[in-house]
């Protein structure tokens, strides 16, 4: 990395240096990680995994107090009649449920995430969306998912979009920043390559995918580049940064592909809750009717699985 | 260089059909079936487990649209299944001749499958008022039951009648608004797969019917045993095989139908309560009066 790629912490990389993606490469080492078999007792610890890195989340204009105290009774109790299963690492809610999800799940070490910033479009003047941030942290949210302005970052306003990240990143104080790209507006890797950059630069703990809300959300590709970014970025700056692809992982299978993925890229030090999260609704009911498929060895169906 | 080249012909692959799709099996394991003279007549998917249950989660996809889909197209549906079959009636024909079935025999079989699924399109829009009742009670209820799809259904179809046992056995299941797993005869396949290509042919959802060949052996614990089945329905076995049957359904209390030793030729074979035998009886209690 050039010299101006490495600004002083809080200072605009020069984005028109950062390496060029290679499409074809991302997409033949995500192939390979397809390919990779994980069984039996190390499927049994994957599923494990991904169990307690899960984000549990409903984002939708028809949320009630009610459906979120539902949400965070499944996070305590994802399914009690088997012993053993770790929690999910956190709930993921609008921010006027946030006062409402912390009730909700009192002593339990589970976290509240909170989405902001006038999500999911992010088409709000600052002072909005420094207030929406103020009033999800001020609730209680342990965690902070912001989404970037696209249409500035997409016409080149890269400083707009920095200072907005740094503003917010200050507007959380404690709170952890997840900071959400909507790759799938962001129409190249290159694009994906650049956004994380800037976004780690500008103080995000966390890089995040999607909102869920546009399609394509996560995708393999997608999240490899982010990866490598990350990884890069540690090697120049020594600072860890997290990685949450969320939106359209609902089956164990593609979770173990991602865990691989990450396994691979970052190493064993990213496989912890800590530093990676799948933000997901329907994911932990698969992975749970995987988990009792592998301890009875017959086939499970939803019926037997609480809601989501 | 002028050379006459024989044509080679173009010999079939025989697949299994799940969700509406014709994959190979993901086991990548084949069986050969083989002529009275032992020439290899081809080599059948043998499914796995895997392949059984991506079935089930095509059939439980797709039976809600199924079920909601009013009496009368189900029924024209299955009229539409007899219309393509009758269109390739020498094609199975042929195929039953390659399996070692007499050619009178063959037409014949040909001809009742056809037949059968006429007179269960006939019935989708009659079983519900043969079956529902309205029931006196000693409160001041307006009590009926009515017949609901139970859901998704396993069959093991028989062995001896390769296309009239598997159509026997499907039409009555599906006309009712359930989705099937098939496992097809393991001695007489081809016709089972060539229905499959029929049924993708005859406007039925993908996923409303699956079928498997392979090792029933292999396959029938599984189909009895998955939690995801609401019915398995079984026809060949002796005790043995059914008690493991009936022991492996007992977790999620699936209804277990056997049809041993039914003559499938017979009009017998045919009637409204193989209909009922994969459906659930809901029975709704209506307040009435003061």
């Amino acid at each position: 990395m050039s010299a101006a790629l490495r600004p002083q912490r809080g200072q605009l990389p020069d984005l028109s240096r950062v390496t060029a993606v290679d499409e074809t490469g991302v997409e033949e080492r995500v192939a390979r990680f397809r390919t990779r078999s994980i069984k039996t007792s190390s499927k049994v610890e994957a599923l494990k995994l991904v169990l307690s890195m899960i984000d549990l989340t409903t984002l939708e204009g028809q949320d009630t107090p009610g459906k979120v105290r539902q949400l965070c009774q499944k996070a305590i109790h994802l399914h009690d009649s088997m012993p053993g299963l770790p929690t999910v690492a956190a709930v993921c809610v609008y921010p006027t449920m946030v006062a409402v999800a912390k009730r909700a799940l009192g002593e339990h070490r589970i976290a509240v995430a909170s989405v902001a910033t006038a999500f999911p479009s992010g088409m709000a003047p600052l002072k909005v969306k420094l207030d929406d941030t103020k009033a999800a942290v001020d609730a209680g949210a342990d965690e902070i998912d912001m989404v970037i302005s696209r249409g500035a970052f997409l016409q080149g306003d890269y400083g707009y979009v920095f200072d907005e990240i740094a503003a917010i990143k200050e507007a959380c104080g404690d709170a952890h920043l997840k900071v959400i790209l909507e790759t799938g507006e962001l129409s190249t890797l290159d694009n994906v390559r650049r956004a994380s950059v800037l976004a780690m630069h500008a103080g995000a703990d966390f890089i995040k995918t999607s909102t869920g809300k546009i399609q394509p959300a996560a995708t393999m590709p997608v999240t490899l580049v982010m990866l490598q970014a990350i990884r890069d970025f540690h090697t120049e700056t020594g600072r860890m940064i997290g990685m949450k692809p969320a939106g359209g992982i609902s089956n164990s299978k593609l979770a173990i592909h991602y865990l691989v993925m990450l396994r691979e890229t970052l190493g064993t030090a990213w496989m912890t809750p800590e530093w990676f999260r799948f933000g997901a609704s329907s994911l932990a009911n698969d992975v749970l009717m995987q988990l009792q498929k592998q301890a009875t060895g017959v086939y499970q169906s939803a019926d037997y699985f609480s809601l989501d | 260089m002028a050379t006459t080249n024989a044509r080679v012909p173009v010999a079939k692959t025989y697949k299994l059909y799940i969700g509406g799709k014709f994959p190979r099996t993901e086991s990548g394991r084949y069986y050969a079936l083989r002529d009275a003279t032992g020439q290899v007549l081809a080599n059948v998917c043998r499914a796995s487990r895997k392949d059984f249950r991506e079935a089930v989660v095509a059939a439980r996809k797709a039976q809600p649209g199924w079920a909601a889909a009013s009496a009368y197209l189900r029924g024209q549906v299955l009229y539409r299944i007899a219309e393509m079959l009758e269109g390739r009636r020498e094609q199975f024909v042929a195929e039953m001749a390659l399996e070692g079935v007499a050619k009178k025999a063959a037409q014949a079989e040909v001809d009742a499958a056809i037949d059968r699924l006429i007179y269960y399109a006939g019935w989708a829009d009659k079983y519900q008022q043969v079956f529902s009742s309205v029931n006196p009670v000693a409160s001041s209820h307006f009590n009926f039951s009515v017949l609901e799809p139970t859901g998704v259904v396993a069959i093991l179809a028989p062995e001896a009648s390769g296309l009239l046992g598997l159509v026997s056995n499907v039409a009555p299941c599906i006309v009712g608004g359930n989705a099937c797993v098939v496992l097809a005869s393991e001695s007489l396949p081809l016709n089972a797969v060539s229905f499959a290509e029929v049924l993708h042919a005859s406007d039925v959802p993908g996923g409303v019917v699956n079928v498997l060949t392979g090792r029933r052996a292999e396959l029938a614990v599984q189909f009895a045993s998955h939690m995801d089945v609401n019915a398995v329905v079984w026809n060949d076995g002796d005790n043995d095989a059914e008690r493991e049957i009936q022991q492996a359904a007992a977790d999620n209390i699936k209804r277990v139908v056997g049809r041993a030793a039914t003559d499938w030729q017979k009009d017998a074979a045919q009637n409204p309560y193989l209909i009922a035998d994969t459906m659930e009886v809901k029975t709704t209690w209506h307040p009435v009066g003061s």
